[in-house]
């Protein structure tokens, strides 16, 4: 175990994994001089015959991705901002994720596709998306949204060494956040939620970048009296429902953390599940705190006005567990 | 610029069986394709069927020089490119009936077909859909260092798709051995590309500094020896090639072309009926040139004629008579290893 920081962690798997198998190509824009800083030195190190500096054409790079693995190779592909899924989705809803299915399971598609989400640093409303509920609803694609460096560390290892299309997106600007990292080989299974704090009295379940100011939410509640649990699933797909509905049903509450436009969110495909699983052990009604269903405004005000944050998910909380507080206080 | 190898030298037995076996080629994606176009529009298969009759030849010539490890692309028009390349014609026909004896388990119908282990890399939906997955198997084979090729079939609509400008320019930059063979059959669906395009598409390729060429697409020689000469280029680490072959298509975008006119036209009967004269047909053609050059006899012709037809009735009955597709097979086939 050693202090990482998020984007080191990333950084480190792409040297590690590309060392041990040398059929794992990797290419993107910009990738040669890391501008995120988490394909530092990977072109140094294994050259250009097995990383590709691209033109910008995201159109034709997601559709390389699949002829690529389809001819054999172990694909890395860097999307730079998780907008640029729009421009090349194409490739990635019509082959990407289609593929395998359509050949009838005759071929694996072993493809990490890494891209920045997320809003919060004034990148305007083109650089600030959450691509994942769009991905989620596609199908045959696996979403990674890890949270910590050790969760980047471990989804990466194992988005690489799968065979199947993965998108890893890394939470834009987190790439400073530290955090303790296990030495060593190290793999997180997909579809299995990491409990961050245990509680009795209300389950706040955080995607990605939310998990920060869930934590913070949920030391708050404490000192209104009320045990907040904070689960963050990792990966929404594949998503680890039981595991979520287990933390419900133990609390009977649930506030949902998202920061996608709230229409058709992983919050909301999180919530039409656990109200059907969890039906009878929820006590109120689930919340979900997500932005409103407009695109990111540049002005940091603007964007911190409909961003989620702490007092928005305790207001959330406490609209659903408020009695506790007045039991406890 | 135009080419045909017109001034062949007269030929031995090896090259009357080579003749042969690319006429049987054509002959059997012919018989084939009549076969579903009757049976597409008698209501007895499922979803969209788009015929590749009247360019045979050019599937026939590009794919006579590959090797199963060489990879294709195939457009949705793809049953020849899938026979051509050496698919399985009962296999195929499974596959359009929907059943799971078919080459993708019946997952994935005519548009789809597929089969990995002799480098299809599948039909496309998606027109254009190849461009991109042919440029990164080209990407796939010179990281690995083989000399394999990867090999694009696609047509003049899906030329004009901005994702060819990019794919044509990685392809060059990086010298993949991906051979680009634009099908040029005058129409985008179901308009006439002319009255949509600007310029040669051949042009396109050379802006970006590679070999292009035109060849006649209904003479399957000459798409043969354009095709061996930009193989041989490629797989010697010289680079991609492109070449375009001008063909015509006989049948509609799809089998259900009339239903979505609407009693409107985009050509007349007389082009479509100008291109079935022995003189213009691939086949005929070619068998006009057997029968004077080849060495070959009207009863060996006739003979490859039985042959195809009995191997489409028994395709026929293959797929009539297979079990339909199973339905759990999805949730197994989504993913490797995962349920979706």
């Amino acid at each position: 175990m050693a202090k990482q920081r998020y984007i080191q962690a990333i950084n480190q798997v792409f040297l590690d994994e590309m060392a041990r198998d040398k059929n794992i190509i990797l290419f993107g824009e910009d990738v040669e001089l890391a501008i995120f800083g988490d394909t530092r030195e990977v072109y140094k190190t294994f050259g250009p015959d097995r990383v590709y500096n691209t033109p910008i054409c995201e159109a034709s790079l997601t559709g390389m991705a699949v002829g690529a693995a389809a001819a054999g190779r172990r694909v890395i592909l860097h999307l730079m901002f998780g907008n640029f899924v729009y421009t090349g989705m194409d490739a990635i809803a019509h082959q990407m994720a289609k593929l395998r299915m359509m050949t009838g399971g005759q071929m694996n598609l072993p493809i990490t596709v890494i891209a920045g989400y997320g809003g919060g640093r004034s990148l305007a409303a083109q650089h600030s998306d959450t691509p994942y509920p769009t991905l989620m609803n596609i199908g045959g694609i696996n979403v990674a949204t890890p949270a910590t460096p050790a969760d980047a560390k471990g989804l990466l290892t194992t988005a690489i060494r799968g065979n199947n299309p993965t998108f890893f997106l890394e939470a834009s600007g987190r790439g400073g956040d530290s955090g303790e990292v296990p030495d060593g080989e190290y793999l997180v299974p997909f579809g299995k939620a990491a409990i961050h704090r245990e509680g009795t009295d209300l389950t706040i379940c955080a995607i990605g970048t939310m998990v920060r100011p869930a934590l913070r939410a949920a030391r708050e509640l404490e000192e209104h009296g009320i045990s907040a649990e904070v689960i963050d699933p990792r990966t929404l797909v594949p998503l680890d429902e039981e595991g979520i509905a287990a933390s419900v049903r133990k609390t009977g509450r649930l506030v949902l953390v998202d920061e996608s436009k709230d229409r058709c969110s992983a919050a909301s495909h999180i919530a039409a599940l656990m109200a059907d699983k969890c039906f009878s052990s929820l006590k109120a009604p689930i919340k979900r705190v997500t932005v409103p269903n407009v695109s990111m405004p540049y002005s940091g005000v603007a964007e911190t006005a409909i961003f989620p944050n702490p007092e928005k998910i305790v207001a959330a909380a406490l609209s659903i567990a408020g009695e506790l507080r007045e039991v406890k206080a | 610029m135009e080419r045909s190898l017109s001034d062949l030298p007269n030929v031995d037995e090896r090259r009357r069986a080579e003749w042969l076996a690319l006429y049987e080629r054509m002959l059997l994606i012919r018989r084939a394709e009549e076969r579903l176009g009757k049976e597409a529009q008698a209501g007895n298969l499922p979803g969209g069927v788009h015929l590749y009759i009247g360019q045979e030849a050019s599937g026939v010539g590009v794919c006579s020089v590959l090797e199963d490890r060489d990879f294709i692309t195939s457009t949705h028009r793809g049953h020849g490119h899938f026979l051509a390349k050496g698919g399985d014609l009962n296999a195929m026909f499974a596959e359009l009936w929907g059943k799971r004896t078919g080459i993708c388990r019946g997952m994935g119908g005519s548009m789809h077909v597929a089969d990995v282990s002799k480098g299809i890399l599948g039909a496309n939906g998606i027109v254009g859909g190849g461009i991109a997955i042919a440029a990164g198997a080209g990407m796939g084979i010179k990281v690995a260092k083989e000399t394999a090729v990867s090999v694009c079939l696609f047509g003049d609509g899906a030329a004009n798709q901005g994702v060819l400008m990019e794919s044509l320019n990685m392809s060059a930059v990086w010298s993949f051995p991906v051979i680009w063979v634009l099908e040029n059959n005058g129409l985008s669906e179901f308009t006439v590309t002319e009255r949509v395009t600007a310029g040669e598409f051949t042009d396109r390729a050379r802006a970006v500094g590679m070999p292009a060429v035109t060849v006649d697409g209904n003479d399957v020689l000459a798409v043969q020896a354009a095709m061996a000469e930009a193989v041989a280029r490629a797989r010697a680490g010289g680079g991609p090639s492109f070449i375009e072959t001008k063909t015509y298509r006989i049948h509609g975008h799809l089998e259900a072309e009339e239903a979505f006119l609407g009693g409107y036209t985009y050509r007349t009967q007389e082009e479509i009926d100008g291109w079935r004269t022995p003189d213009k047909d691939p086949i005929l053609r070619f068998a006009t040139r057997l029968l004077a050059e080849g060495g070959a006899s009207r009863d060996d012709l006739d003979l490859i004629d039985e042959r195809v037809k009995s191997q489409v009735e028994d395709a026929v009955t293959f797929a009539l008579e297979s079990e339909d597709a199973d339905p759990e097979l999805i949730f197994d086939i989504t993913f490797s290893d995962q349920r979706p």
